[in-house]
This record gives C-alpha cells, structure tokens and sequence, in this order.
C-alpha cells in the first residue's frame, strides 16, 4: 500500500506542474457560482440553503471529471511512461489505485474552495449545516463515481479526446440510468429485472438522496461498488493490453 | 542470471518472438543485435515483465517473471526502448519518485542518488523539468533510474541512443564498470557497440536467434576474417598489384577500391595470408601507403545472416 501513496503522490504533484489544474479550479469554481446565482436564482429564492449550488453538480462535473480522468491512462500509454511505472516494482492496483486516489484528491481540494459559498449562506441565514455536509459528501463520492468510469475509458485508448469523449458519454448513461432516455434503450428487448437493474445504477437518484440529508448505507455502498467495478474494468483493461 | 526458455510471443497472425531460449550469467554483458523489427524490444519488454509472453517461461535471478513478477522486477534495472519518463517532472523528482519506488531509505538512498547524479552528469540539470531537456539527458536521467537501486542484472534497451560520441564513450565506461558483478543485456544496432562492451552477441531476426557468440568468434565468420588490405601511394600500380595478389594460391578473392587506391585480398577458408601478400608487395615492388589484417567485419557478418 506505500506504493499507492507514493503513485499518487507523483500524480497528484504532476497536475500541478501543468496549467491544468489551475484551469480546471478556476472554471469549476466560476460554473459553480453562475449556476447557482444565476440558473438557480439564489437570491431571488430568499432561502440560506445550497439546494441550488448542488443541484448543479452533476452536470458540472459531467464535463470536467471527465477533463481530469481523460489523462490517468491515456498519456502515460501515449508518452510510453507506462512501460517505466509497470517495470517498476509495483502492481498494477497500486498504480490503478494511487493514479484514482490522486484524481479523486483533486477533486475534493476543487470542492472544497467552494467554501465561500457556505460562508456566504451561514452569513445571509441558518441553514441546516448537517444537510449542507451530507450534500458536500455526496458531492465527493459522485465526483469519486465519475472519476472511476473515466479511469476506466482512459484506460482503453491511448488517445485523450478520445477517452474524454467517452467519459463524458459512459457518465451521462450512468447518470440517466433512471430516466427514459435510456431505460427506453433497455425496455424493447430486456426483462424487467435488467430494466429495473439499470435503473437503480442512476447515479441521480443515489446523488438526490444524500443531497436532501440523508446518508443511506445503501447510497454509500452504490458509490463504492461503482467505484470498484469500474477501476478493477480499468485494471482489466490494463492488463489485456499488456497480454495483447 | 537471466534465463530464458522458448519464449514466444505473437500479436495475432504475426509472431515477434519465436522460441527464443538463452542463459546469461553474471559478468557478462549480452548484446542483442538485430534489424528494427526483429523482436528485440519485445523480448526485453517480456523480461521486464511490460509484455505477457504467448509461451514460454524466463526468469531473473531465480525469480519467475509470470508467478513472482514483483521480485523479478525488483532484482532488475531496466531502460525502455526511447527512455520514457514523466516529462513534467523535474529531474530531481523523478529520481527521488523512482528511489521511493525502490525502497531506497535514509542514507544508502541519498549516497545512491548522489552517485547516479555524479556519474551520469546530471547535477546540472536537476532542477529542470525533463520535457525541456536534450536527448542527450533524457537518456542519461533513464540510465540514471535503471541503476539507481544497484540492481543485480540490468536491461537496456538502446542505451546509447541519441548520445554523442563522447557521452557514448561514457555511458560504455559505466557499463563496462558494471560488468564486474552483473548481469547486463543492451539492445543495439551499433555493431562498434558490441566490440566496445559485449561478451557476448545474440543476433535475433524475424523473431529468432540466428547466432549466439564471442564477437570475436562472429567477427571470425566474416569473409573478411584475416583479410589483408594494401593501400597504394599511386594508383597506376593498382592494376598489376591486384592481379599479382588474385594469383597467390591461398586468396580466394580480390576487392578493389579505385577511389583510395585500396585492394583488400580474401583469403580462402582458414587460410592466412599476410606474410604472402606482405612479401610479394616487396617482391613487385609496390609502395605501400598502408597494409593490415583485418579482424572480421562485424557488420557484413550481421547482413549475411540477418538478410
């Protein structure tokens, strides 16, 4: 387990040696604010609460998770330095793991700027700081669900539009599960037992219920199990290329 | 020791390595010599444990690559082909993330650090990210991390790719430093390589090995093997000359150069020819600007058995 803190630790330092990560904190930060001001009225609405700045999430991070994950595997095949990372002694889950940690660690810090927003609300009102911080660790393990599935895409191609692209896709279908636009994909040919399977992967409904304050057990091991699919499909992926 | 046995692998329909078995032991440095393409990289790759093999099994210092891959890889420095790094880092990160990797600790990882620093000239550059660097210094920041840990048997694939000749001279220094107590295998196309460091030459074509030798005793199966060259100061001689040395009973056959007044004379198998051929100069009187044995051509035999 050194290894993984050792990988991500590299990792982690390489989005900063790059432009990237300032862009990325930047952009985040300036779509979270001008949705939830302006798409979600926060003013208008009178309320000291973050329902708004939240509800925005999902679809902001549906473009930029996939900005972060598109790299993971896809530069270090395109650079050649994974030859470099696998000669060395390591397996290949310490490096899946300390590449993701690194990627989901990123993520946090760019939540966690989003401090000003709390402030601001604990300012203007008393809102319900329990259900603001359920909301936050929702936030993380929706973040922490995309990353996973990006790992994943990034690992099958050496290209990295290509991977972004098919990140931001393989998420979208995640995050619809639940709704028509891809259960009617599903119900012409499928049982209902698959359609209803599909149906509770929506990472949405999973997001909603933590969003309003609740941390189920069931939420939390939805996001793990997704999580852990998705980087041992990556591992997987990894590994078929090294036989190939 | 590096063992191989009748390791193959194939990309659907076309097989890169074919049955390739072969032992090296410590204190020898093995040069794999090849055309592009003829399955060196992969087999390196293999042993690194980068590439899965289709069949066949190899092992490093006892340590199966397929069951105890971790502790092969950790009895091994290894240089990929184009000496991959992460190009973002600075040198001296790099290093340290690669020492990190290999356990170094404490003092042995500084002295270790310092000492692949100092021997591969990197001091210089330490604090530059590696992506502004010339190749010249990616290539030595790859040599450095290959032996960084002091590992038991190194792979290198091309070491000397992209240096200049006297940063070649150096990185040939250093490995036949090394040579004492390790295993060492080096990938080239640089026949004048192998001469400079190699013990021994495998040379691989179309996935398999077509000659496992001494240099000298590859050198030794060139036409050229005992050849005797004479360079005339005029070149009106050369004529007569080439015809006096084509008639001497022991020359199978004459090369001529008219460009440099050159003629090289070939001797029949086993036979050797110099005291003739220096002798009859005297006797036809021809003035010599140059004459000498040639020792084989390394080169001419890697073309017979590689075309």
């Amino acid at each position: 387990m050194r290894n993984v803190g050792i990988i991500m630790r590299r990792e982690l330092a390489s989005y900063f040696a790059t432009p990237l990560a300032y862009v990325f904190i930047l952009i985040f930060l300036l779509l979270a604010n001008a949705f939830t001001f302006y798409l979600g009225g926060f003013f208008e609405r009178g309320q000291a609460d973050l329902q708004w700045f939240f509800y925005w999430h999902p679809w902001l991070y549906l473009f930029l998770i996939p900005a972060i994950s598109m790299r993971l595997w896809a530069e270090e095949r395109k650079s050649g330095s994974i030859e470099l990372l696998m000669t060395q002694p390591v397996t290949l889950w310490e490096a899946v793991l300390g590449k993701y940690f690194a990627a989901w660690l990123f993520a946090a810090l760019a939540l966690v700027l989003t401090f000003p927003m709390w402030i601001t609300v604990n300012y203007l009102g008393k809102p319900d700081n329990g259900t603001i911080l359920a909301a936050y660790i929702g936030s993380l393990l929706l973040a922490g669900g995309y990353l996973a599935i990006g790992s994943c895409m990034s690992a099958l191609t050496n290209n990295q539009v290509i991977a972004f692209i098919l990140g931001v896709v393989a998420c979208f279908v995640v995050l619809l599960a639940g709704f028509p636009l891809v259960l009617d994909a599903f119900r012409s040919w499928a049982p209902q037992w698959f359609v209803d399977a599909i149906a509770s992967l929506s990472f949405l409904t999973h997001f909603d219920s933590i969003k309003k304050g609740v941390i189920d057990v069931r939420d939390l091991l939805y996001f793990g199990m997704l999580g852990a699919f998705f980087l041992l499909a990556t591992s997987i992926a990894l590994d078929l290329r090294k036989a190939h | 020791m590096i063992k191989t046995e009748h390791l193959s692998k194939r990309y659907d329909s076309l097989v890169a390595v074919d049955d390739v078995s072969f032992q090296v032991a410590p204190g020898e440095v093995l040069g794999f010599l090849g055309p592009n393409g003829a399955g060196k990289t992969t087999t390196m790759r293999m042993l690194a444990g980068f590439v899965t093999p289709t069949a066949g099994k190899a092992s490093i210092c006892g340590h199966d690559i397929a069951t105890e891959p971790l502790l092969a890889k950790a009895s091994l420095g290894y240089l990929p082909e184009g000496a991959p790094t992460y190009g973002e880092m600075t040198v001296r990160r790099f290093l340290e993330f690669i020492a990190d990797l290999r356990r170094l600790e404490g003092d042995r990882r500084r002295a270790r650090l310092d000492y692949v620093i100092g021997r591969l000239q990197l001091s210089r550059v330490l604090d530059q990210t590696i992506e502004t660097l010339s190749k010249g210094f990616r290539r030595r920041v790859g040599l450095a991390q290959a032996i960084v840990h002091d590992p038991p048997v190194l792979i290198l694939d091309e070491p000397t790719d992209g240096l200049d000749p006297n940063q070649k001279h150096e990185v040939r220094t250093l490995i036949n430093e090394m040579a004492r107590d390790k295993i060492i295998v080096i990938s080239t196309h640089i026949l004048e390589e192998v001469d400079a460091v190699c013990s021994r030459a495998i040379i691989i074509a179309r996935g398999r090995i077509v000659a496992d030798d001494t240099p000298l005793a590859l050198e030794a199966k060139s036409r050229y093997y005992n050849a005797v060259t004479l360079q005339l100061e005029q070149a009106d001689q050369l004529e007569a000359a080439r015809a006096a040395v084509a008639a001497l009973p022991a020359v199978a056959e004459v090369e001529v150069s008219v460009r440099d007044a050159r003629l090289t004379a070939l001797p029949r198998a086993g036979a050797t020819i110099l005291t003739t051929v220096s002798e009859l100069a005297v006797r036809q009187g021809l003035k010599l600007k140059e004459l000498h044995l040639e020792s084989g051509r390394l080169d001419e035999v890697f073309r017979t058995i590689t075309a």
